[in-house]
Protein backbone atom coordinates (compact mmCIF):
# COMPACT_ATOMS: atom_id res chain seq x y z
CA UNK A 1 0.00 0.00 0.00
CA UNK A 2 1.01 3.63 -0.63
CA UNK A 3 0.77 6.28 1.73
CA UNK A 4 1.50 10.31 1.89
CA UNK A 5 2.99 10.64 5.29
CA UNK A 6 2.90 14.65 6.82
CA UNK A 7 3.27 15.84 10.12
CA UNK A 8 3.62 19.40 12.18
CA UNK A 9 5.20 19.29 15.24
CA UNK A 10 5.53 22.63 17.42
CA UNK A 11 9.63 23.34 17.62
CA UNK A 12 9.15 26.58 19.75
CA UNK A 13 10.47 24.61 22.94
CA UNK A 14 13.81 22.10 23.16
CA UNK A 15 11.17 18.79 23.89
CA UNK A 16 9.23 20.26 20.70
CA UNK A 17 12.60 20.07 18.40
CA UNK A 18 13.01 16.46 20.06
CA UNK A 19 9.64 15.22 19.04
CA UNK A 20 10.28 16.78 15.45
CA UNK A 21 13.60 14.84 15.10
CA UNK A 22 12.05 11.24 16.46
CA UNK A 23 9.32 11.71 14.10
CA UNK A 24 11.89 12.18 11.45
CA UNK A 25 14.14 9.29 12.08
CA UNK A 26 10.63 7.08 12.55
CA UNK A 27 9.41 8.19 9.13
CA UNK A 28 12.91 7.73 7.58
CA UNK A 29 12.94 4.13 8.58
CA UNK A 30 9.82 3.71 6.68
CA UNK A 31 9.81 5.31 3.44
CA UNK A 32 11.44 8.31 1.54
CA UNK A 33 11.68 11.90 2.39
CA UNK A 34 10.11 14.09 -0.08
CA UNK A 35 9.89 17.46 1.66
CA UNK A 36 11.05 18.72 4.94
CA UNK A 37 8.14 16.92 6.36
CA UNK A 38 6.43 15.31 3.55
CA UNK A 39 7.08 11.30 3.61
CA UNK A 40 6.21 8.55 0.46
CA UNK A 41 5.54 5.68 2.14
CA UNK A 42 5.05 2.27 0.55
CA UNK A 43 4.32 -0.49 3.43
CA UNK A 44 2.13 -3.45 4.25
CA UNK A 45 -0.92 -3.04 6.32
CA UNK A 46 1.17 -4.34 9.90
CA UNK A 47 3.64 -1.74 9.00
CA UNK A 48 1.33 0.53 8.94
CA UNK A 49 -0.21 -0.08 12.21
CA UNK A 50 3.35 -0.49 13.84
CA UNK A 51 4.39 3.11 12.19
CA UNK A 52 0.78 4.73 13.76
CA UNK A 53 1.23 3.74 16.86
CA UNK A 54 5.30 4.64 17.09
CA UNK A 55 3.79 7.95 16.08
CA UNK A 56 1.30 7.95 18.58
CA UNK A 57 4.19 7.78 21.64
CA UNK A 58 6.19 10.37 19.90
CA UNK A 59 3.73 13.30 19.07
CA UNK A 60 2.04 15.66 21.57
CA UNK A 61 -1.83 15.06 21.02
CA UNK A 62 -2.67 18.64 22.29
CA UNK A 63 0.25 20.49 19.93
CA UNK A 64 1.41 18.47 16.87
CA UNK A 65 -0.18 16.68 14.54
CA UNK A 66 -0.29 13.55 11.59
CA UNK A 67 -1.82 13.03 8.17
CA UNK A 68 -1.56 10.38 6.64
CA UNK A 69 -3.18 9.31 3.44
CA UNK A 70 -3.87 6.33 2.03
CA UNK A 71 -2.91 6.37 -1.76
CA UNK A 72 -4.70 4.33 -4.64
CA UNK A 73 -1.64 2.23 -5.94
CA UNK A 74 0.63 3.28 -7.91
CA UNK A 75 0.08 6.83 -7.54
CA UNK A 76 3.87 7.87 -6.76
CA UNK A 77 4.87 7.01 -10.77
CA UNK A 78 1.93 9.82 -11.48
CA UNK A 79 3.23 12.90 -9.41
CA UNK A 80 3.74 15.97 -11.14
CA UNK A 81 7.06 17.68 -10.05
CA UNK A 82 8.52 21.20 -10.33
CA UNK A 83 11.53 22.49 -9.37
CA UNK A 84 13.59 21.00 -6.72
CA UNK A 85 11.88 17.87 -6.60
CA UNK A 86 12.83 14.22 -7.20
CA UNK A 87 11.04 11.05 -7.43
CA UNK A 88 12.01 8.86 -4.84
CA UNK A 89 13.23 5.21 -5.69
CA UNK A 90 10.26 3.02 -4.16
CA UNK A 91 10.86 0.41 -6.75
CA UNK A 92 13.90 1.58 -8.75
CA UNK A 93 17.18 -0.81 -8.77
CA UNK A 94 19.42 0.82 -5.96
CA UNK A 95 22.53 0.83 -7.45
CA UNK A 96 25.10 3.40 -5.91
CA UNK B 1 0.45 -11.87 -2.77
CA UNK B 2 4.37 -11.54 -2.07
CA UNK B 3 6.20 -7.99 -2.32
CA UNK B 4 9.17 -8.02 -3.83
CA UNK B 5 11.85 -5.93 -1.79
CA UNK B 6 14.66 -4.17 -2.90
CA UNK B 7 18.43 -5.41 -3.07
CA UNK B 8 20.56 -2.53 -2.55
CA UNK B 9 24.01 -2.78 -4.57
CA UNK B 10 27.12 -0.80 -3.82
CA UNK B 11 29.34 -0.68 -6.11
CA UNK B 12 30.86 2.92 -5.51
CA UNK B 13 34.46 2.85 -4.29
CA UNK B 14 35.16 4.40 -1.04
CA UNK B 15 31.66 4.37 -0.15
CA UNK B 16 30.44 3.54 3.58
CA UNK B 17 26.89 2.55 5.16
CA UNK B 18 25.83 3.04 8.30
CA UNK B 19 22.88 2.10 10.69
CA UNK B 20 20.79 4.99 11.60
CA UNK B 21 17.63 3.80 13.72
CA UNK B 22 15.71 1.99 11.76
CA UNK B 23 16.92 3.43 8.38
CA UNK B 24 20.53 3.13 6.67
CA UNK B 25 22.09 6.09 6.25
CA UNK B 26 24.58 5.92 2.87
CA UNK B 27 27.93 8.00 2.91
CA UNK B 28 29.36 8.66 -0.51
CA UNK B 29 32.68 11.01 -0.08
CA UNK B 30 31.55 14.51 -2.09
CA UNK B 31 27.97 13.69 -2.46
CA UNK B 32 25.27 14.65 -0.73
CA UNK B 33 24.25 11.81 1.70
CA UNK B 34 21.20 9.36 1.68
CA UNK B 35 18.94 7.69 3.75
CA UNK B 36 16.66 4.44 2.74
CA UNK B 37 14.63 2.48 4.87
CA UNK B 38 16.19 -0.58 5.98
CA UNK B 39 12.63 -2.30 6.30
CA UNK B 40 12.50 -1.50 2.31
CA UNK B 41 15.17 -3.83 1.67
CA UNK B 42 15.88 -7.81 1.94
CA UNK B 43 19.38 -7.98 1.09
CA UNK B 44 22.75 -5.52 0.53
CA UNK B 45 25.41 -6.33 -1.77
CA UNK B 46 28.31 -4.74 -2.27
CA UNK B 47 31.32 -4.83 -4.39
CA UNK B 48 34.76 -4.31 -3.84
CA UNK B 49 35.88 -1.51 -1.10
CA UNK B 50 33.02 -0.87 0.67
CA UNK B 51 32.66 -0.27 4.53
CA UNK B 52 29.53 -1.43 6.82
CA UNK B 53 29.50 -0.16 10.07
CA UNK B 54 29.35 -2.85 12.98
CA UNK B 55 25.99 -1.91 14.66
CA UNK B 56 24.46 -1.87 10.41
CA UNK B 57 26.00 -5.87 10.55
CA UNK B 58 24.62 -6.60 13.65
CA UNK B 59 21.17 -5.07 12.90
CA UNK B 60 20.61 -7.10 9.30
CA UNK B 61 22.09 -10.13 10.97
CA UNK B 62 19.37 -9.77 13.47
CA UNK B 63 16.21 -9.55 10.52
CA UNK B 64 17.63 -12.28 8.67
CA UNK B 65 18.69 -9.45 5.66
CA UNK B 66 21.66 -11.05 4.33
CA UNK B 67 24.70 -8.81 3.49
CA UNK B 68 26.36 -10.22 0.21
CA UNK B 69 30.36 -9.16 -0.52
CA UNK B 70 31.67 -9.71 -3.91
CA UNK B 71 35.14 -8.68 -5.72
CA UNK B 72 35.27 -6.02 -7.95
CA UNK B 73 35.01 -8.54 -11.03
CA UNK B 74 32.01 -10.10 -9.32
CA UNK B 75 32.96 -12.89 -7.63
CA UNK B 76 31.41 -13.89 -4.57
CA UNK B 77 33.30 -13.31 -1.60
CA UNK B 78 31.13 -13.80 1.50
CA UNK B 79 27.58 -13.69 3.07
CA UNK B 80 26.29 -12.65 6.75
CA UNK B 81 22.97 -14.02 7.10
CA UNK B 82 22.58 -14.12 10.90
CA UNK B 83 21.84 -17.51 12.96
CA UNK B 84 21.30 -20.67 10.85
CA UNK B 85 17.38 -20.85 10.84
CA UNK B 86 15.04 -23.60 9.52
CA UNK B 87 14.11 -26.71 10.05
CA UNK B 88 16.63 -29.31 11.75
CA UNK B 89 14.74 -32.25 10.53
CA UNK B 90 14.80 -30.96 6.91
CA UNK B 91 18.50 -30.59 7.18
CA UNK B 92 18.81 -34.03 8.75
CA UNK B 93 16.69 -35.41 5.93
CA UNK B 94 18.99 -33.82 3.54
CA UNK B 95 22.26 -35.35 4.83
CA UNK B 96 20.44 -38.88 4.77
CA UNK B 97 19.32 -38.17 1.00
CA UNK B 98 22.70 -37.51 0.37
CA UNK B 99 24.50 -40.55 2.34
CA UNK B 100 21.60 -42.72 -0.05
CA UNK B 101 23.54 -43.09 -3.45
CA UNK B 102 20.10 -44.06 -5.36
CA UNK B 103 18.77 -40.61 -4.25
CA UNK B 104 21.59 -39.09 -4.34
CA UNK B 105 22.28 -39.86 -7.97
CA UNK B 106 18.60 -39.18 -8.96
CA UNK B 107 18.81 -35.68 -7.86
CA UNK B 108 21.72 -34.62 -9.59
CA UNK B 109 20.07 -36.03 -12.93
CA UNK B 110 17.15 -33.34 -12.40
CA UNK B 111 19.47 -30.87 -11.81
CA UNK B 112 21.34 -31.35 -15.05
CA UNK B 113 18.15 -32.59 -16.86
CA UNK B 114 17.04 -28.92 -16.17
CA UNK B 115 20.47 -27.20 -17.60
CA UNK B 116 20.40 -29.15 -20.27
CA UNK B 117 16.93 -28.38 -21.34
CA UNK B 118 17.33 -24.74 -20.41
CA UNK B 119 20.34 -24.62 -22.69
CA UNK B 120 18.39 -26.35 -25.37
CA UNK B 121 15.63 -24.17 -25.21
CA UNK B 122 18.40 -21.03 -25.46
CA UNK B 123 20.10 -22.87 -28.61
CA UNK B 124 16.85 -23.31 -30.16
CA UNK B 125 15.34 -19.44 -29.45
CA UNK B 126 19.13 -18.37 -31.15
CA UNK B 127 18.49 -20.41 -34.29
CA UNK B 128 15.16 -18.46 -34.52
CA UNK B 129 16.66 -15.00 -35.12
CA UNK B 130 19.88 -16.64 -36.44
CA UNK B 131 21.00 -16.82 -40.23
CA UNK B 132 20.92 -19.61 -42.28
CA UNK B 133 23.99 -21.31 -41.70
CA UNK B 134 23.97 -20.49 -37.90
CA UNK B 135 20.56 -21.37 -37.60
CA UNK B 136 21.37 -25.06 -38.96
CA UNK B 137 24.70 -25.30 -36.80
CA UNK B 138 22.59 -24.29 -33.87
CA UNK B 139 20.04 -26.64 -34.46
CA UNK B 140 22.28 -29.48 -34.48
CA UNK B 141 23.77 -28.75 -31.29
CA UNK B 142 20.75 -28.72 -29.85
CA UNK B 143 19.77 -31.76 -31.58
CA UNK B 144 22.95 -32.72 -29.81
CA UNK B 145 22.12 -31.96 -26.32
CA UNK B 146 18.56 -33.49 -26.75
CA UNK B 147 20.76 -36.64 -27.52
CA UNK B 148 23.47 -35.83 -23.96
CA UNK B 149 20.17 -35.37 -22.02
CA UNK B 150 18.47 -38.85 -22.90
CA UNK B 151 21.63 -40.23 -21.86
CA UNK B 152 21.90 -38.45 -18.95
CA UNK B 153 18.80 -40.31 -17.99
CA UNK B 154 20.59 -43.49 -17.85
CA UNK B 155 23.48 -42.02 -16.22
CA UNK B 156 24.86 -44.93 -13.60
CA UNK B 157 27.31 -42.86 -11.49
CA UNK B 158 28.11 -39.75 -11.07
CA UNK B 159 30.98 -39.46 -12.79
CA UNK B 160 29.16 -40.43 -15.91
CA UNK B 161 26.72 -37.68 -15.18
CA UNK B 162 29.53 -34.86 -14.78
CA UNK B 163 31.26 -35.75 -18.10
CA UNK B 164 27.35 -36.00 -20.04
CA UNK B 165 27.17 -32.16 -18.60
CA UNK B 166 30.73 -31.37 -19.70
CA UNK B 167 30.19 -32.46 -23.47
CA UNK B 168 26.63 -30.67 -23.04
CA UNK B 169 28.41 -27.33 -21.99
CA UNK B 170 31.17 -27.96 -24.70
CA UNK B 171 28.45 -27.90 -27.32
CA UNK B 172 26.41 -25.27 -25.71
CA UNK B 173 29.10 -22.74 -25.17
CA UNK B 174 30.24 -23.25 -28.84
CA UNK B 175 26.40 -22.55 -29.80
CA UNK B 176 26.48 -19.21 -27.57
CA UNK B 177 29.35 -18.23 -30.17
CA UNK B 178 26.85 -18.43 -32.96
CA UNK B 179 24.69 -16.65 -31.15
CA UNK B 180 26.60 -13.02 -30.70
CA UNK B 181 25.74 -10.83 -33.22
CA UNK B 182 29.62 -9.79 -35.27
CA UNK B 183 30.26 -7.04 -32.74
CA UNK B 184 32.49 -4.78 -33.89
CA UNK B 185 34.82 -3.63 -31.37
CA UNK B 186 34.31 -6.47 -28.53
CA UNK B 187 36.14 -10.16 -29.76
CA UNK B 188 34.13 -12.50 -30.46
CA UNK B 189 33.48 -15.67 -27.74
CA UNK B 190 35.69 -18.80 -28.61
CA UNK B 191 35.29 -20.73 -25.42
CA UNK B 192 34.67 -20.64 -21.93
CA UNK B 193 37.14 -19.27 -19.39
CA UNK B 194 37.89 -18.72 -15.83
CA UNK B 195 39.47 -17.72 -12.92
CA UNK B 196 40.56 -15.35 -14.85
CA UNK B 197 38.69 -14.99 -17.85
CA UNK B 198 40.30 -13.21 -20.46
CA UNK B 199 37.51 -11.71 -22.45
CA UNK B 200 34.75 -9.73 -22.01
CA UNK B 201 32.29 -11.78 -22.99
CA UNK B 202 33.48 -14.51 -20.54
CA UNK B 203 34.23 -12.00 -17.94
CA UNK B 204 30.51 -10.79 -18.65
CA UNK B 205 29.77 -14.37 -18.15
CA UNK B 206 31.46 -14.37 -14.84
CA UNK B 207 29.88 -11.68 -13.24
CA UNK B 208 26.53 -12.76 -14.17
CA UNK B 209 27.23 -15.92 -12.82
CA UNK B 210 28.06 -14.75 -9.07
CA UNK B 211 24.96 -12.92 -9.56
CA UNK B 212 22.77 -15.14 -9.97
CA UNK B 213 25.08 -17.34 -7.20
CA UNK B 214 24.16 -15.07 -4.63
CA UNK B 215 20.89 -15.46 -5.96
CA UNK B 216 20.51 -19.47 -5.55
CA UNK B 217 22.44 -19.74 -1.96
CA UNK B 218 20.11 -17.38 -0.48
CA UNK B 219 17.12 -19.10 -1.59
CA UNK B 220 18.73 -22.75 -0.09
CA UNK B 221 19.30 -20.72 2.92
CA UNK B 222 15.85 -18.95 3.12
CA UNK B 223 14.06 -22.59 2.24
CA UNK B 224 16.16 -24.00 5.15
CA UNK B 225 18.79 -26.33 3.49
CA UNK B 226 21.94 -26.79 3.96
CA UNK B 227 23.97 -24.89 1.05
CA UNK B 228 27.08 -26.53 1.22
CA UNK B 229 25.47 -29.99 1.01
CA UNK B 230 25.08 -30.93 -3.02
CA UNK B 231 24.23 -33.77 -4.35
CA UNK B 232 25.91 -33.43 -8.34
CA UNK B 233 28.33 -31.07 -6.79
CA UNK B 234 30.57 -32.62 -4.43
CA UNK B 235 31.81 -31.95 -0.74
CA UNK B 236 34.18 -29.60 -0.12
CA UNK B 237 35.07 -27.25 2.69
CA UNK B 238 33.52 -23.61 1.20
CA UNK B 239 32.01 -25.24 -1.68
CA UNK B 240 28.37 -24.34 -1.89
CA UNK B 241 27.49 -27.34 -3.36
CA UNK B 242 24.00 -27.34 -3.07
CA UNK B 243 23.85 -24.23 -4.06
CA UNK B 244 25.60 -24.81 -7.66
CA UNK B 245 23.63 -27.56 -8.03
CA UNK B 246 20.47 -25.46 -8.31
CA UNK B 247 22.13 -22.74 -10.08
CA UNK B 248 22.82 -25.26 -13.19
CA UNK B 249 19.39 -24.61 -13.93
CA UNK B 250 19.08 -21.09 -14.13
CA UNK B 251 22.54 -20.62 -15.60
CA UNK B 252 21.16 -20.48 -19.35
CA UNK B 253 18.16 -17.83 -18.40
CA UNK B 254 19.31 -15.85 -15.40
CA UNK B 255 23.00 -15.30 -16.44
CA UNK B 256 23.32 -16.33 -20.53
CA UNK B 257 20.64 -14.87 -21.88
CA UNK B 258 20.69 -11.93 -20.33
CA UNK B 259 24.51 -11.74 -21.16
CA UNK B 260 23.90 -12.02 -24.68
CA UNK B 261 20.97 -9.45 -24.56
CA UNK B 262 23.45 -6.43 -23.54
CA UNK B 263 25.92 -7.40 -26.36
CA UNK B 264 23.42 -8.05 -28.93
CA UNK B 265 21.77 -4.86 -28.11
CA UNK B 266 25.22 -3.33 -27.93
CA UNK B 267 24.32 -2.04 -24.59
CA UNK B 268 27.51 -3.53 -23.59
CA UNK B 269 30.55 -2.13 -25.59
CA UNK B 270 34.02 -2.06 -25.39
CA UNK B 271 34.23 0.66 -23.00
CA UNK B 272 32.96 -1.43 -20.28
CA UNK B 273 35.63 -3.57 -20.15
CA UNK B 274 38.93 -3.26 -18.70
CA UNK B 275 42.03 -5.80 -19.69
CA UNK B 276 44.13 -5.95 -15.95
CA UNK B 277 47.93 -6.54 -15.87
CA UNK B 278 48.33 -10.96 -16.67
CA UNK B 279 45.62 -10.67 -19.33
CA UNK B 280 42.52 -10.73 -16.65
CA UNK B 281 39.47 -8.96 -18.21
CA UNK B 282 36.97 -7.48 -15.89
CA UNK B 283 34.18 -4.91 -16.20
CA UNK B 284 34.45 -1.39 -15.27
CA UNK B 285 32.25 0.48 -13.07
CA UNK B 286 30.17 1.97 -15.42
CA UNK B 287 29.80 -1.62 -17.12
CA UNK B 288 29.08 -2.59 -13.75
CA UNK B 289 26.17 -0.40 -13.18
CA UNK B 290 24.72 -1.20 -16.30
CA UNK B 291 24.57 -4.91 -16.05
CA UNK B 292 23.25 -4.33 -12.32
CA UNK B 293 20.36 -2.42 -13.21
CA UNK B 294 19.62 -4.50 -16.26
CA UNK B 295 19.23 -7.29 -13.63
CA UNK B 296 17.43 -6.23 -11.13
CA UNK B 297 14.77 -5.78 -13.92
CA UNK B 298 15.50 -9.35 -15.18
CA UNK B 299 15.40 -10.15 -11.90
CA UNK B 300 11.76 -9.00 -11.62
CA UNK B 301 10.69 -10.76 -15.40
CA UNK B 302 8.21 -13.05 -14.99
CA UNK B 303 8.62 -16.73 -16.41
CA UNK B 304 5.77 -19.35 -16.91
CA UNK B 305 5.90 -22.07 -14.06
CA UNK B 306 4.82 -25.46 -15.22
CA UNK B 307 4.23 -27.35 -11.66
CA UNK B 308 2.67 -24.55 -10.11
CA UNK B 309 1.01 -23.43 -13.26
CA UNK B 310 1.59 -19.85 -12.84
CA UNK B 311 4.21 -16.97 -13.52
CA UNK B 312 6.58 -16.29 -10.84
CA UNK B 313 9.61 -13.85 -11.26
CA UNK B 314 12.84 -14.99 -11.68
CA UNK B 315 14.50 -13.50 -8.14
CA UNK B 316 11.81 -16.18 -6.66
CA UNK B 317 12.66 -18.91 -9.08
CA UNK B 318 15.11 -20.30 -6.95
CA UNK B 319 13.22 -20.02 -4.31
CA UNK B 320 10.06 -21.77 -5.54
CA UNK B 321 13.14 -24.43 -6.94
CA UNK B 322 14.30 -25.06 -3.23
CA UNK B 323 11.03 -25.66 -1.91
CA UNK B 324 10.69 -28.39 -4.40
CA UNK B 325 14.04 -29.57 -3.78
CA UNK B 326 13.20 -29.51 0.16
CA UNK B 327 9.56 -31.20 -0.26
CA UNK B 328 11.36 -33.60 -2.30
CA UNK B 329 13.98 -34.85 0.37
CA UNK B 330 11.49 -34.76 2.97
CA UNK B 331 9.49 -37.62 1.09
CA UNK B 332 6.36 -35.38 0.11
CA UNK B 333 7.48 -34.97 -4.02
CA UNK B 334 8.56 -38.30 -5.33
CA UNK B 335 11.46 -36.73 -7.40
CA UNK B 336 12.54 -33.23 -7.74
CA UNK B 337 11.57 -31.43 -11.03
CA UNK B 338 14.03 -28.59 -12.69
CA UNK B 339 12.38 -25.40 -13.49
CA UNK B 340 11.96 -25.49 -17.54
CA UNK B 341 11.69 -22.72 -20.14
CA UNK B 342 9.30 -22.78 -23.29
Amino acid sequence: MQLLLTYDVVTTTPEGRRRLRQMAKLCEGYGHRVQKSVFEITCTDAELLTLLDSATRIIDVSDDSVRVYRLPSNCFDAVHRLGVAEPAPHHDPLIL
Amino acid sequence: MTELLNTLYVQTQGASLHLDHDSLKIVIPETPKKTLPLRRLDGIVVYGHVSLSAELLARCAEDGRSVVWMSLSGRFLGRVDGPTRGNVMLRHAQHLSHADPVLRLQIARSCVAGKLQNSRQILLRGARDATDQAQVTLRSLAQDIEDLLGRAEDAGTLDELMGLEGQAARLYFEGLSHMLRPLSDIPSFANRTRRPPTDPVNALLSYLYGLTRALVHGAAEQVGLDPYLGFLHGMRPGKPALALDLMEEFRPIHADRLGLNLLNRKQLRKEHFETLPGGAVQMTEDGRRLVLTEWQAWKNKDWPHKLLGRKVSASLLPVVQARLLARHIRGELPAYIPWTVG
